[in-house]
């Protein structure tokens, strides 16, 4: 009865997006203030009904209702609580339904905090969104029904979730990454408001800022979650492959990040109008892309879903509406007459465009990297991979000529600056950090390395350059604690999420350039060094989880005779799909993890056992979670709120000519 | 004309969708289906750790298995430790060293143990490109007469090995 229910919930879910999509947007051409007040309370009926139809396949879950196929085929009794939650969207069906429940909670959130909009554009907004959850919601009912039930031949038990995604990260990687994901939609409804309504100013870009940045640093917060997980998880101690499906996630960043910096200039400037809606339009499209790729089995991947070519066809038609859609309105619609070029080549302005050149050609590198296997095989020339030599070969350098552009960017001036005063400024920084990078790698390793090198004195060039900044916003203040307290908080959460790519920068490269990794064949008793770490395997133990059997290797790791760390590192039978899982057992640090993994076993008591460490791995995700944290804190600029006042222009798309 | 620009995204776009479109009727696992029952591309490419150009002659004449791997592929490293297995079972494997770099795979084959009879290095992926590799790892089963009789993409696990590439060898072998 209740999956039933849980179906109907959606079936309603759906009648309300259609009515948001329509009537509001109808009442914002006639001018008809009741169909355009009407948006609010429908997004909130959205989200609830959205949420009722959730609950009843969580519902379904928790209780073992294997009647219902998705639990059958995903979930088993034996599966602990949390995981049978996190099951749910542990499935295309179920995953699907988070992805729009995601979607309403970001709908009814603009309809909940963006009551200071004109009704007009607030209706257009939620109307766009509206009209992306009837796509997702038909797509769900129509192709991925989740409450499919198997009457009357029930299964007992269930075959079991993957016991890969039997883990605390599919308990909240997935819902962090789709809040950053989805809330691209709302960037993009407010860009296509805009466009249909003519109106593309400052306050536009003011209202969706606070908007993006959320949805940046969630996905921030969501790509790294993935990463780490991936780390621990698939047993092997890497921590990012270039698969489609991590490149599905980190296009729509890379292009939100130009996003961000391209909106700063729309909103202060008044500049690159047209060029800022675009993005808006391609971060979202982005995310779609992704879903596409993810779910149609276009491309081969190891997290991919199961391929079924009605799903593809059905998300392409919709791909084919929202952004062919979207991108017409563009041509139609966007100013054409670029905003006159009114700042100089050396100015604040300008290094946020080149942040945007950057991002927009690492956005295209990756997207290109990803379907350039399906262009070939579509020309029919064969099958080809594309793996981590092409993405690093073109990654890497782009982004080692980014950050110098990065440190002076918050120095610079709006509209005109000049070099003498960015050498006044910045010269101390710029030598200090040569000097660092020539020194610290002898310091920490003895040896020279010039990549090491040269990701000291990018990340502390970068680090330098943003207390600068900080000290010369300090310089006319009466004191320091005043001085601090002036600078708000959108400023504080730049400072925070550079600061956070700097240590990024850092994590990436030495944990790269200084990991050490052995496959050995060890029997317990024996030891093995990594200086100046020293592994001994102490015994080799059975033991029983909740749904499965291990063998545990025991290893003590000692340093210089002191007791580092013990550690149990795990191969796992799981009892009701027989599938064999690789458990690594992980030291983590400040400045080095510690990784033992086990492979197969060899004969009496020996086992393949792979030993990593890894210096500064913890640092790739220290910084993305501080770029997530800095997103987060410009939430608390006081200008975000002032909207109602700058809200009691006349509209002039509010009529049905909108004319631009 | 300033309007005709603003039309570049969505021609683009349209592009794109029909690359996609086309995407949906290809099976990016699926065997180019010309190589299956045809015989293995001919080559003269070097043996991995030794001065040796090898070509095809030197390597058909018994039902064998072509491997391709590489020190980049994660999932290669999965199924190392199977085909050594294999190898020790008496299953003959040629390893086929897809773009990878000659040190590092000497390197892993130290480190890992070496399965293979010998490794053929397709440094530009020459011969993967005759074979229709789509990625690394890939299996291929040759019969005695050098005919291409099957290709598994993906990792060979026990239950691959089991289910289909067991019955596989041992129908080529028993056919004469």
């Amino acid at each position: 009865m209740i999956p039933e229910l849980g179906h109907l919930a959606l079936i309603i879910a759906l009648g309300l997006a259609l009515a948001l999509s329509v009537i509001p947007m109808w009442g914002s051409y006639k001018n008809h203030f009741q169909a355009m007040a009407l948006a609010p309370s429908l997004a909130i009926g959205l989200f609830v009904f959205v949420a009722i139809s959730f609950g009843c396949l969580a519902h379904a879950f928790l209780n073992d209702d294997f009647s219902v196929s998705l639990v059958a085929t995903h979930s088993n009794s034996m599966l602990p609580s949390a995981f049978k939650f996190a099951a749910v969207w542990g499935n295309h069906e179920g995953s699907l339904l988070l992805w729009v429940l995601i979607l309403s909670i970001w709908t009814a959130a603009v309809a909940v905090f963006s009551t200071p909009l004109p009704l007009p554009v607030l209706a257009r907004v939620l109307a766009v969104m509206g009209f992306v959850a009837v796509g997702f919601l038909l797509f769900s009912l129509l192709t991925s029904n989740p409450f499919a039930r198997l009457l009357p031949s029930t299964p007992s038990d269930g075959s079991d979730l993957n016991p890969l995604l039997q883990d605390i990260g599919l308990v909240i990687h997935p819902p962090i990454l789709y809040m950053g994901y989805v809330g691209f939609s709302v960037a993009f409804a407010f860009a296509i408001a805009a466009l249909l309504g003519g109106r593309l100013d400052a306050s536009w870009a003011r209202w969706s800022r606070p908007w993006t940045n959320t949805a940046w640093a969630f996905l921030s917060l969501g790509i790294m979650l993935g990463s780490w997980w991936a780390y621990y998880e698939l047993g092997w101690g890497g921590w990012w492959f270039w698969d489609p499906v991590e490149n599905a996630s980190f296009m729509p960043w890379l292009a939100g990040t130009a996003l961000v910096h391209s909106l700063a200039v729309t909103e202060k400037r008044g500049l690159v109008k047209s060029w800022t809606v675009l993005l808006a339009i391609f971060a979202f499209s982005l995310s779609l892309l992704g879903t596409f790729l993810v779910r149609s089995g276009v491309l081969t991947s190891v997290h991919a879903f199961a391929a079924d070519p009605t799903r593809g066809v059905f998300i392409l038609v919709f791909l084919a509406c929202v952004i062919g859609g979207s991108l017409t309105l563009y041509a139609l619609r966007a100013p054409a007459v670029s905003s006159r070029i009114n700042f100089s080549w050396l100015s604040r302005d300008c290094l946020l465009l080149l942040n945007n050149v950057f991002f927009l050609t690492a956005t295209l590198t990756v997207l290109f990297g990803t379907l350039f296997p399906l262009l070939m095989d579509a020309l029919g020339q064969g099958k080809y991979s594309v793996g981590p030599p092409y993405f690093n070969a073109v990654f890497v350098p782009l982004m080692a000529v980014l950050v110098p552009f990065m440190g002076i960017g918050p120095n610079a001036r709006w509209k005109q600056d000049s070099v003498s005063r960015w050498q006044r400024e910045l010269l101390v920084p710029a030598l200090v950090a040569l000097l660092l990078g020539a020194v610290l790698p002898w310091f920490h390793a003895g040896e020279f390395n010039p990549w090491v090198a040269l990701a000291v004195v990018l990340a502390s060039w970068l680090a330098l350059a943003m207390l600068r900044d900080l000290l010369s916003k300090l310089r006319h203040a009466s004191g320091v604690g005043a001085g601090l307290r002036r600078l708000s908080p959108s400023y504080y959460g730049m400072q925070l999420a550079h600061l956070g790519f700097a240590v990024a920068i850092m994590g990436v490269v030495l944990a790269t350039q200084y990991s050490v990794e052995l496959d050995l064949k060890m029997s317990p008793g024996e030891s093995h060094e990594i200086a100046p770490y020293r592994f001994r395997f102490d015994s080799l133990e059975q033991v029983r989880g909740a749904n499965y059997v291990a063998d545990e290797a025991r290893f003590t790791v000692t340093r210089g005779g002191a007791l580092v760390a013990t550690m149990a590192a795990q191969k796992r039978r799981y009892l009701a799909s027989g599938q064999v899982m690789t458990e690594a057992a992980i030291d983590a640090g400040v400045f080095r993890d510690l990784f033992i993994a086990m492979g197969d076993p060899i004969g009496d008591q020996a086992w393949a056992i792979r030993l990593q460490v890894k210096p500064f791995l913890r640092w790739i995700w220290a910084g993305a979670i501080a770029m997530a944290l800095g997103g987060f804190l410009t939430l608390a600029d006081r200008r975000y709120r002032r909207a109602r006042s700058a809200a009691t222009l006349t509209l002039p798309g509010a009529n049905a000519s909108g004319a631009i | 004309m300033a309007r005709f620009k603003l039309f570049l995204p969505l021609g683009l776009f349209v592009a794109l969708a029909l690359l996609l479109a086309r995407g949906l009727q290809l099976d990016p696992k699926a065997l180019p289906s010309a190589l299956i029952d045809q015989p293995l591309p001919e080559f003269s490419l070097p043996v991995l750790g030794a001065e040796q150009i090898l070509s095809r002659s030197e390597v058909v004449g018994e039902v064998a298995l072509f491997n391709v791997w590489a020190t980049w592929c994660i999932s290669c490293r999965v199924e190392h430790p199977y085909l050594g297995h294999l190898a020790t079972q008496g299953v003959p494997i040629y390893g086929i060293n897809y773009k990878d770099d000659d040190a590092a795979a000497l390197q892993w084959l130290q480190q890992l143990g070496d399965p293979y009879r010998l490794s053929i290095v397709d440094a530009e992926g020459s011969l993967g490109l005759d074979l229709g590799v789509y990625g690394a790892p890939e299996t291929y089963v040759v019969d005695r007469s050098g005919v291409i009789r099957y290709r598994h993409v993906g990792v060979v696990d026990e239950r691959v090995w089991s289910e289909i590439l067991e019955p596989i060898v041992t129908r080529l072998r028993g056919d004469g």
